[in-house]
């Protein structure tokens, strides 16, 4: 048991937990050709089967039963703001195999040539709204008021201690659907992570129906000629928004340290900040010199990194590896698509930096409040 | 057969009834059955005809009908709530306070966090299958942007109820969000860039002058931020949101109904 335990401690910590989801994302979700074949290859399109989700269900749900039986894990998870995000990834993981698995039916479909799940020939499959989809509309408010009856009787709504500005509660958390952000608080500043990335968020959302504008696969669950955008999305929705509401409400502790599932919330455990900047590595440790007193000079290899990424990359892409996206989206959706995509990427990419260089900020101008 | 009409015949066929619901009666025929929907100020959202798949949960998964029912719950248990609730510091906690323990069997302070709470997710989960479906593609990508803010009005109208309780968890996870604020790339005080905004000497953003003093009202959460949250909360936000789900399901109509495969 308590081996089990510490390796379950062991393997949620972010760098090998966000690390096995990277690695294995593209195989559950293949982007391209290559990982769809693989995907078949080795039976993972298995999990949107019925017995797929029977299996996902009941692992999850093992893990939480074996999990109530720890003081530790118990503590945060019954914690009554916390139940809803236990819903919610049963939730996901619900209908994320209901979408997936009409959409492979009806990818089968496709191959054979036959008309989708949903297809339907007008005006002979239409139904009336009185009394078809009415009933369907009365029964399922109906089922949900009960259900919110029966958790609003069952769990009593959280209510602290009065409001104390002086006394801040270790660690303080924004609400549960906040904290990917407050997540990635850790690896940017605020101006980023909470103004500049939401508003990317916002925005890279309202762009999508503008950047993905092949008019096939509307009104119909599908994958396979769907593929890339499928992925896209499924990355940014599943992963870096609930995967990080997740570990931010259930991993993060005291200091935002990060705690195991199994372990016990110490606010006294050290963190060694060890923490540098890239301008500090170049000139310090790589050139063994002192800092320049220039800004820009002490920010040239950060600023220099940045262009590359933001100025030279999207055109060299355009020439090669995206190529026939360039040519299909035009230079002004081209453009917008790939920066969204960097500034997404950068994401993890910042988040791997941080462990493995302890890097803190790529350009780091304290003077103007900016540290990148 | 006989000519005897039980009572409810009665009342579906007398004038009051018929007055209400334009044409009366039972609907049997199928014509009255189109009528009973282009008649009713309520049911007109609808179609009168749908396509097959959009009367089955597994393509709808129901969660934007949902998302609306759940507003509809939380204006109820909201208005219910602002009758006991006073936002000033002085009565703010212990009016929840009461809520919970003079109330017998008291649950529509649970209703409305319970309430708020699978509104979120009905939300987030009504945007994963219309993009599964591919719903956003034209002509629905306009709809597709109100929805989006539709779902950022959701989130702060969620979070701006989440102060109302004047307890730690609320005074402190709006502090987490309104710190944010202070750090807006040139709104903020300490945001990159502030301190460009200024003529000679004299910065016009302080810590008394940015965005975060604009959002709570004042250099600190206090009196001013309960009750700017309050009307934001209760009036300002919803009014808004009001205005983008008109929208919202008038251009699910107007774009053709629920996507169908072409």
């Amino acid at each position: 048991m308590d081996a089990f335990k510490s390796l379950v401690n062991y393997i949620s910590n972010p760098t090998i937990l966000f690390t096995a989801v990277l690695v294995g994302f593209p195989f559950v979700f293949p982007p391209t050709n290559w990982f769809y074949k693989v995907h078949k290859k080795l039976g993972i399109h298995k999990l949107w089967t019925k017995k797929g989700l029977i299996i996902m269900v009941a692992i999850t749900i093992a893990f939480f039963i074996f999990g109530l039986g720890d003081d530790n894990f118990k503590k945060i998870v019954l914690k009554p703001d916390n139940v809803p995000i236990s819903g919610l990834i049963i939730l996901l993981i619900f209908f994320t195999w209901l979408s997936l698995s009409q959409a492979y039916k009806n990818d089968k479909l496709i191959d054979e040539g036959k008309p989708v799940d949903e297809h339907y020939e007008a005006p002979n499959d239409k139904v009336l709204v009185w009394p078809d989809l009415v009933y369907v509309e009365l029964i399922s408010l109906i089922l949900f008021s009960a259900f919110m009856l029966i958790w609003s009787i069952g769990l009593p709504a959280p209510l602290e201690e009065p409001a104390n500005p002086s006394e801040s509660p270790n660690p303080a958390k924004a609400p549960w659907y906040f904290l990917g952000l407050q997540e990635m608080l850790v690896y940017f500043d605020p101006w980023y992570a909470g103004v500049v990335l939401p508003t990317f968020i916002i925005i890279g959302l309202m762009a999508i129906p503008y950047i993905d504008t092949d008019p096939n696969g509307s009104g119909y669950y599908s994958y396979k000629n769907r593929m890339l955008s499928l992925s896209i999305y499924l990355f940014g929705w599943l992963v870096l928004w609930n995967v990080l509401i997740v570990i931010g409400t259930f991993l993060r502790g005291p200091n935002w340290g990060f705690f195991g599932p199994f372990e016990y919330w110490d606010s006294h455990r050290l963190e060694a900040l060890t923490n540098v900047n890239l301008s500090e590595l170049f000139y310090i440790k790589w050139l063994n010199m002192g800092l320049p007193s220039n800004i820009l000079v002490r920010e040239a290899p950060g600023l220099l990194i940045m262009f590359l990424t933001f100025a030279v990359t999207p055109p060299l892409l355009a020439k090669t590896a995206l190529k026939s996206f360039y040519e299909r989206l035009g230079s002004t959706r081209y453009t917008i698509f790939v920066v969204l995509m960097i500034f997404g990427a950068l994401l993890p990419v910042k988040m791997y930096l941080r462990w493995f260089f302890n890097l803190k900020y790529i350009i780091s101008m304290p003077e103007f409040f900016f540290n990148f | 057969m006989s000519d005897k009409k039980n009572i409810f015949e009665k009342i579906a066929e007398g004038q009051i009834w018929k007055s209400i619901f334009r044409g009366g009666g039972a609907p049997k025929t199928r014509r009255q059955r189109m009528m009973v929907v282009l008649n009713s100020v309520f049911l007109h959202l609808h179609p009168v005809r749908l396509p097959k798949h959009a009367v089955k949960l597994k393509f709808t998964w129901c969660m934007g009908g949902l998302s609306f029912f759940i507003f509809l719950i939380l204006t109820i248990s909201g208005i219910l709530l602002m009758f006991y609730y006073r936002p000033t510091i002085e009565y703010a906690y212990t009016d929840i306070m009461d809520l919970t323990e003079q109330v017998p069997f008291g649950i529509m302070r649970e209703i409305h966090r319970w309430g708020a709470h699978a509104m979120v997710i009905a939300v987030w989960l009504h945007m994963f299958r219309v993009f599964m479906t591919g719903s956003y593609k034209p002509p629905r990508e306009f709809n597709w942007s109100v929805g989006v803010i539709l779902l950022v009005l959701t989130l702060l109208l969620s979070f701006t109820g989440y102060l109302l309780p004047w307890d730690q968890l609320a005074i402190w996870a709006i502090a987490v969000g309104s710190n944010m604020a202070g750090a807006t790339p040139f709104l903020g005080a300490e945001g990159p860039g502030s301190s460009l905004l200024a003529i000679g000497d004299i910065n016009f953003i302080t810590k008394a002058s940015d965005a975060r003093f604009g959002l709570i009202g004042g250099r600190f959460l206090g009196e001013a931020t309960l009750l700017r949250f309050y009307v934001l909360h209760c009036i300002g936000l919803p009014f808004i949101i009001m205005i983008f789900m008109a929208v919202h399901f008038w251009r699910i109509r107007k774009d053709g109904g629920i996507s169908t495969p072409v």
